[in-house]
């Protein structure tokens, strides 16, 4: 009987793991990797100089047909990238651009679309921003208010959106408004490419409970014009190019890579800290809790590796990748807290200042305690964003369980 | 990388779903549990003949030459229909000590025999005090010229009730728990001074107390290098480890199922209870459990051919802990799920509980597997953390 079904690393993947460690040692930035390790703000310039980098390899979108500039890696080469990368200290590259609208834009966009903006989400000239919750539609999504209608050859907008990350950063925003009112809820809906820098939007921040920087914003839309062919597919059909974006998304927020640095993190912190004289990691209760994320960190690779396999294939990633949205996040929100209690009282010290690069006044405690609550606070984020872990179970319990 | 079954495996996975559907039902197995029967002699001759028994073996033994993934297939399958036939104990216990650690000879003897079904041995190494570490081993084998004196008791021999032969681990030399001088002896059923105590667990598996009074055996019975057995046994234990896990799978499939079902039929407040959104993300939570479990199975049962003996190790002990884990929550949260229903002796459900929750407690429950993950986990050195520290001026 032959050995088909294999889980040990080929050959040219073991080739390729050296490639990429050899590529990050070189070319990632040493001071962007510290900030990210240590859990220091990032500009936008950060970010910016690691995609440089990766787009003189080619290595900017994993995922995109290398024809279309992409990387084209199998699921497996995805893998060690995120896991080798992310160890490294590598930052996440925005994912609105790369691994949003970009496989949407590959599947639906028009030629004029492709040509215009592929290039530029590739290059990190234009970053972009995902315009789909409203105040009043969060989870019911369908609902949202913000209008487009037709006015000759173009599109005027109106309305608000909300929760929108990276809106202070983005060029463009991709985003779903109602040009119908007519049938379902769903059907009346678009997907329109805005210019941020065009009159009529305007980017207010919303400042978390986690006390750090802007990250996400209320986005205000009166009266922008948006040029029809900034239109994606057809009109009426943006709830489903929405649905294909969002289980792309799922795909991609495991995190798996980050979560095994921030595991190692956790054991270097909790090698360091003390509990009656001996390290915390010796803590049998402590250690039970690390061992058990730890087991729980595997099984989550493990099944992004089966998911990742069977999208390989050709097949688009089922309701399945829910499963790790759900997963990925948890598991997240786990290591912040195991960090965070790894210090004891000192994450009380509340000292974001003390974060930034050229500060020179006091810190308190050791400096790996400085972000963890912060970072704890701010994490809660993720099983809320993407489709909460609500909606998640509602669609794997209707779509897969037939519930 | 590659998830995907070859032609060869997908016919294996069918062949053993159509037969055990076919021939083992679960009225079947209560009747017989019912009845004190250790296993079916029928059931145990039809996987003789499809050449299940064999897969794991050499062919040059009459085997199939098969891998950690068939036997995984296999199990899944036996998992699926509650089987309590001592597949484990003959095939993948004995049968693997006998295959990775016997002379050639003895091979050609013992093999055969059990891949034509006619041949039923356990492995008798548990011992009462020994908890879930393998090698706390106090029976001891005493020379006697030529043979060997063995004394000591070993406890739940997993379908020992059936055996005619036991593989018995005895101490040749060196204290209770050392890794040195565990020695390996095949022992007769039919022994003068060899007692025994017949009882079943509360799955439904029967097993064996064994009271070694000085049973007497020759040279001929030894398996192995004398007091070199310790890695054999742990690698044995592995396969069975990895075994048990997809075992857990196919238990955990066939419970999901039940309850999708039973949700989707059982009716109050006038509609099916699957209409209730807290009972629609309690069985979501099972399918999650479900699925990583599922993974993890797949990474023990393809990490045993690995040469890379720590990362085999750590893939084992996860699995087990975290199939452990999973078992137990996707088992209470099925009877949870069924109600009142739940509780009875007279629906599946309950059994197929009971075994997850037995399957956690071979060779260790998850307690015991993290124990051991974090000995080998912590080896690795912590990521070096530079942050040189800035000057500041006390104020």
């Amino acid at each position: 009987m032959g050995e088909y079904m294999e889980i040990r690393l080929k050959s040219e993947d073991k080739k390729f793991e050296s490639d990429v460690k050899k590529f990050v040692a070189e070319n990632l930035p040493k001071d962007v990797a510290r900030k990210v390790i240590e859990h220091r703000p990032l500009e936008k310039q950060d970010v910016g100089r690691w995609q440089s980098a990766l787009h003189k390899q080619g290595w900017v979108a994993p995922n995109w047909p290398t024809e279309l500039g992409g990387a084209q890696w199998s699921a497996m080469q995805q893998h060690i990238f995120d896991v080798v990368s992310s160890a490294a200290g590598a930052p996440r590259l925005s994912p609105f651009g790369i691994n949003m609208i970009g496989p949407v834009l590959i599947e639906f966009g028009s030629d004029f679309q492709k040509e215009r903006f592929l290039p530029k989400i590739l290059s990190g000239e234009e970053w972009w921003c995902q315009g789909y919750s409203e105040p009043g539609s969060g989870s019911d999504l369908a609902s949202l208010r913000t209008t487009g209608e037709l006015h000759g050859d173009k599109y005027i907008v109106n309305g608000q959106k909300t929760w929108t990350t990276q809106a202070q950063w983005a060029d463009v925003m991709f985003c779903l408004v109602r040009t119908g009112q007519s049938g379902k809820k769903q059907d009346g809906i678009s997907m329109l490419l805005i210019d941020m820098h065009h009159p009529g939007v305007e980017v207010r921040p919303i400042i978390t409970i986690d006390g750090g920087g802007q990250e996400i914003n209320e986005v205000w839309l009166q009266d922008v014009e948006v040029p029809v062919e900034n239109l994606v597919g057809e009109e009426g059909r943006g709830w489903s190019i929405a649905k294909f974006l969002l289980s792309h998304e799922r795909t991609n927020t495991a995190g798996v890579g980050a979560s095994k640095r921030e595991l190692a993190h956790l054991k270097h912190i909790a090698a360091k800290e003390f509990l009656d004289g001996v390290p915390l990691i010796e803590d049998p209760l402590f250690r039970d809790r690390i061992t058990k994320l730890e087991i729980d960190l595997m099984a989550l690779e493990w099944t992004v590796l089966r998911v990742a396999a069977v999208e390989a294939q050709g097949a688009v990633p089922g309701p399945e990748a829910s499963i790790l949205k759900l997963r990925g996040t948890e598991i997240q929100q786990e290591l912040t807290e195991l960090q965070m209690e790894a210090v004891g009282p000192n994450a009380l010290p509340y000292l974001p200042m003390s974060l930034e690069e050229n500060w020179i006044g006091p810190t308190v405690g050791p400096n790996y305690a400085t972000p963890l609550a912060s970072r704890y606070f701010n994490y809660r984020k993720v099983s809320i964003y993407g489709g909460t872990n609500e909606i998640q179970k509602n669609i794997i319990s209707k779509r897969v369980l037939g519930l | 990388m590659n998830f995907s079954l070859s032609e060869e495996q997908k016919m294996l996975k069918d062949s053993v779903d159509r037969f055990l559907e076919k021939n083992y039902s679960f009225d079947l197995r209560q009747s017989m549990i019912e009845e004190r029967q250790t296993m079916s002699g029928e059931v145990w001759e039809g996987l003789a003949g499809l050449g299940l028994l064999g897969v794991s073996f050499p062919e040059e033994y009459g085997g199939f030459g098969g891998g950690g993934i068939e036997t995984m297939l296999i199990m899944e399958s036996m998992g699926n229909h509650l089987v309590i036939e001592p597949y484990v104990s003959t095939v993948i216990l004995a049968g693997g000590l006998v295959n990775k650690g016997a002379a050639d000879w003895q091979k050609q003897i013992i093999l055969p025999g059990i891949i034509d079904g006619s041949m039923l041995i356990s492995f008798a190494h548990m011992e009462p005090g020994s908890r879930f570490n393998l090698e706390r081993v106090q029976t001891v084998a005493k020379p006697d010229g030529n043979n060997w004196v063995l004394e000591g008791q070993k406890s739940i021999v997993l379908h020992g009730p059936v055996a005619e032969k036991l593989i018995v681990s005895a101490r040749t030399s060196g204290e209770v728990e050392d890794q040195d001088g565990v020695t390996l002896f095949i022992v007769e059923c039919d022994e003068e001074n060899l007692g025994g105590h017949e009882y079943p667990l509360y799955d439904g598996t029967r097993a064996l107390d064994v009271q070694l009074n000085g049973v007497r055996v020759g040279p001929e019975s030894v398996i192995g290098q004398l007091g070199k057995a310790m890695p054999l046994i742990s690698e044995v234990v592995d396969h069975a480890m990895a075994a048990f896990c997809a075992e857990a799978v196919g238990v955990m499939e066939r419970t999901q199922q039940m309850t999708l079902e039973y949700l989707k039929t059982r009716k109050q407040f006038g509609v099916p209870i699957s209409r209730f959104q807290v009972l629609q993300h309690r069985a979501v939570d099972m399918f999650i459990t479900l699925e990583q479990a599922r993974s993890m199975a797949v990474l023990a049962s393809g990490s045993l051919a690995s040469t890379d003996l720590s990362e085999k190790k750590k893939a084992i002990l996860a699995a087990k802990d975290f199939i452990g884990r999973a078992g137990r929550a996707v088992g209470q949260e099925a009877i949870q799920l069924h109600g009142g229903m739940g509780m009875t002796q007279e629906l599946a459900i309950g059994h197929y509980f009971k075994r997850l929750e037995a399957i956690d407690l071979m060779f260790g429950n998850s307690q015991h597997q993290r124990r051991e993950f974090a000995k080998l986990s912590n080896q690795e050195g912590p990521v070096e953390y530079v942050q040189p520290r800035k000057k500041w001026k006390q104020i």
